[in-house]
């Protein structure tokens, strides 16, 4: 009918009844009143629907700047200043506990629990899990889903389907199982502990990979088989460079589903030297005195954990984003 | 190879066995990393944990049979039964809420901004750990000094015990559970919503349809295999709630918050009760199979009034 544009209403031009050629749909002036009245109307609409857009950012974001508010002040100054916005009495001493740069006195002194905190540790920890679990599980999975979607072998189907049912057990369910055979082969409190269960292989990675898999032109393996290349050169060479984009978005999501576990590394990781960063989280809070909390420690604590996903959101945010609607509903 | 037209000689038939064995054992090379993480961290710890079910085990000891003892002591558990119920209030409270709110939110965004700024502000608390959104509401919604109580007695309403009342603390932790999924429930409806031809909003603007009516007549019946979906993954989800009560009640006060995923964890953890934790997971895992089958039957999420 009409061009849009820019602005966002129609072009004035639409409000004139338009001449007898375009019959079909001839807006009378009845219907161009009513027209403009749904305009004006709509543009009320807009602009509350903004509004509780804007409102719903808002309540969104806020919590991010109080964390970030709260360990930048002290915990003397918050109870005194507990409704001001900005930093109560500015200070670094909260990041400092966390970090361990802070003596004993120090620390108490601030309102701190005194035990020694060294987050460094944990952030390292929680490194070294999220990216081996990551490297590794995309890996294995890649090379499965490979053989699901694209080999013919006998028995495919069935395996393929019971991968798929493991998608519903709930994870408790082999939780405590699991529990018992990283006891049983001494792996508590190691490294390889946290992340064996979900280093071959995750349910949902192997399906996702497949269904990428699937839409890759069979010509192009062909070509390459007729050259003599086996599969691990066509997989290799043709499946990976051409999955590159779906291969990091999933490894992205694992990343971040990796980093945010706490329930797995709570059961076999508690000690010092292998606790990630929420189970620290976790001790932290319950170390804490419940008449007089450690908050602006406990904040900048929680701020450490949550910086590093934030900023792996900020470079490759638009990935994740993309990625929802087909995790979570293919 | 189906585009051969010439029958296959026997040593193209040959070649072609031969390719098949190759073909066999390259799949199974690619998949049998998969198969033994699957086999043994998923399929026997699965077996192995009906059998615990069926046995007293505290975890020191081996395991001893006992039939169906820890069953029949589940049914006579009232914590059980309060554990299911507070449970199952979570769930309503939680996905009731976080369904209608990501629903308004996916409609509002359609309607008015592909923005991926605005996407990746609103899917930001999703990507923070469970525990840390629970820290920072904790604090946020303390009794005395937390800016959300001060909000309140600046309006007139008057502080809260949220976390700490044994009325509140379910509904406090199902909305802050809320605010971390809403963003990722709305992206997900959203992604629904644009499978929707545009013409057919076109359509029934120019037959006069209201914005109301629009949503009721096109929008719902067109996103419902969609949203039968999230339901159900949601709703999954949402009955395995642990990580914010863990770090926050801890399932009191009293058994206010103890939810069943808390409870099995107590159980197994704090006090060794291995085989009846395994019973009570067996049971969790009949109850959301259950819980699935009936809402794909009831919303019969596979068909869409599209085609």
């Amino acid at each position: 009918m009409s061009a849009k544009v820019p602005g966002g209403g129609m072009p004035v031009t639409a409000l004139v009844p338009a001449p007898a050629q375009s019959s079909a749909r001839l807006p009378s002036a009845d219907v161009a009143s009513n027209d403009r009245r749904r305009r004006r109307q709509s543009r009320l609409g807009r602009a509350a629907a903004w509004a509780v857009m804007i409102l719903l950012m808002l309540v969104t974001l806020f919590p991010f700047y109080w964390m970030l508010r709260t360990s930048l002040s002290t915990n003397g100054a918050l109870a005194a200043n507990s409704s001001n916005l900005l930093p109560a009495e500015f200070s670094v001493n909260g990041w400092k506990r966390v970090f361990g740069l802070a003596t004993p006195e120090e620390a108490l002194a601030d309102g701190g629990s005194g035990a020694s905190l060294n987050f460094w540790i944990y952030l390292r920890n929680s490194l070294v899990v999220a990216t081996v679990t990551t490297v590794v599980q995309t890996f294995f999975s890649a090379l499965a889903a490979y053989a699901f979607a694209r080999l013919r072998w006998p028995g495919r189907d069935a395996v393929f389907f019971l991968f798929l049912t493991a998608l519903m057990v709930p994870p408790i369910f082999t939780i405590l199982p699991n529990f018992i055979l990283i006891r049983d082969l001494g792996l508590l409190n190691t490294y390889l502990g946290i992340v064996l269960p979900g280093l071959l292989m995750a349910p949902f990675s192997v399906f996702f990979l497949r269904q990428f898999f699937l839409g890759i032109p069979r010509e192009l393996e062909e070509a390459a088989k007729l050259d003599g290349a086996g599969y691990p050169r066509v997989f290799f060479r043709i499946i990976v460079p051409m999955s590159v984009a779906p291969i990091s978005t999933l490894a992205i999501l694992t990343y971040i589903g990796s980093w945010n576990d706490y329930f797995w590394p709570l059961l076999v990781g508690k000690a010092e030297n292998v606790r990630v960063l929420t189970v620290a989280l976790g001790v932290f809070r319950s170390q804490t005195p419940q008449s007089s909390p450690d908050w602006a420690g406990l904040m900048a604590a929680t701020f450490v954990s949550a910086v590093p996903i934030l900023i792996l959101f900020a470079v490759l945010g638009r990935r994740v984003i993309n990625s929802i609607g087909f995790t979570g509903l293919k | 190879m189906t585009h051969t037209v010439a029958p296959p000689s026997v040593a193209a038939r040959g070649s072609r066995r031969f390719a098949m064995r190759r073909e066999t054992r390259a799949a199974l090379l690619f998949v049998a990393p998969a198969a033994l993480g699957f086999s043994v961290f998923t399929l026997l710890p699965a077996i192995r944990g009906v059998y615990y079910s069926f046995t007293d085990f505290d975890v020191f000891q081996p395991a001893k049979l006992i039939g169906t003892g820890n069953y029949e002591r589940l049914f006579a558990d009232a914590v059980f039964w309060n554990a299911l119920k507070v449970t199952l209030e979570y769930v309503v409270i939680n996905i009731g809420f976080q369904t209608v709110f990501a629903l308004g939110v996916a409609v509002l965004m359609h309607r008015l901004t592909q923005s991926m700024l605005v996407r990746g502000i609103i899917l930001a608390p999703y990507l923070i750990a469970n525990v840390v959104v629970a820290l920072v509401w904790f604090w946020i919604l303390d009794y005395q000094i937390g800016i959300g109580n001060e909000f309140l007695a600046w309006l007139g309403v008057g502080r809260q015990p949220f976390f700490g009342d044994q009325n509140l603390a379910i509904p406090t932790i199902a909305m802050v559970n809320v605010w971390r999924y809403l963003g990722y429930t709305a992206l997900l409806l959203f992604a629904g919503l644009q499978t929707i031809p545009k013409e057919l909003y076109e359509a029934a603007a120019i037959d006069g349809a209201s914005e109301w009516k629009m949503f009721w007549r096109v929008t719902m019946p067109l996103l419902r295999p969609v949203l039968a979906l999230v339901l159900i993954v949601s709703i999954i989800g949402s009955f395995q709630t642990f990580d914010t009560v863990a770090v926050t009640t801890q399932g009191g006060p009293v058994n206010a918050t103890r939810v069943i995923y808390y409870y099995i964890y107590d159980l197994a953890f704090n006090r060794y009760d291995f085989g009846y934790a395994s019973a009570m997971s067996v049971a969790l895992f009949v109850l959301l199979a259950g819980v699935s089958l009936l809402q794909l039957r009831m919303t019969r999420a596979n068909q869409s009034d599209l085609s």
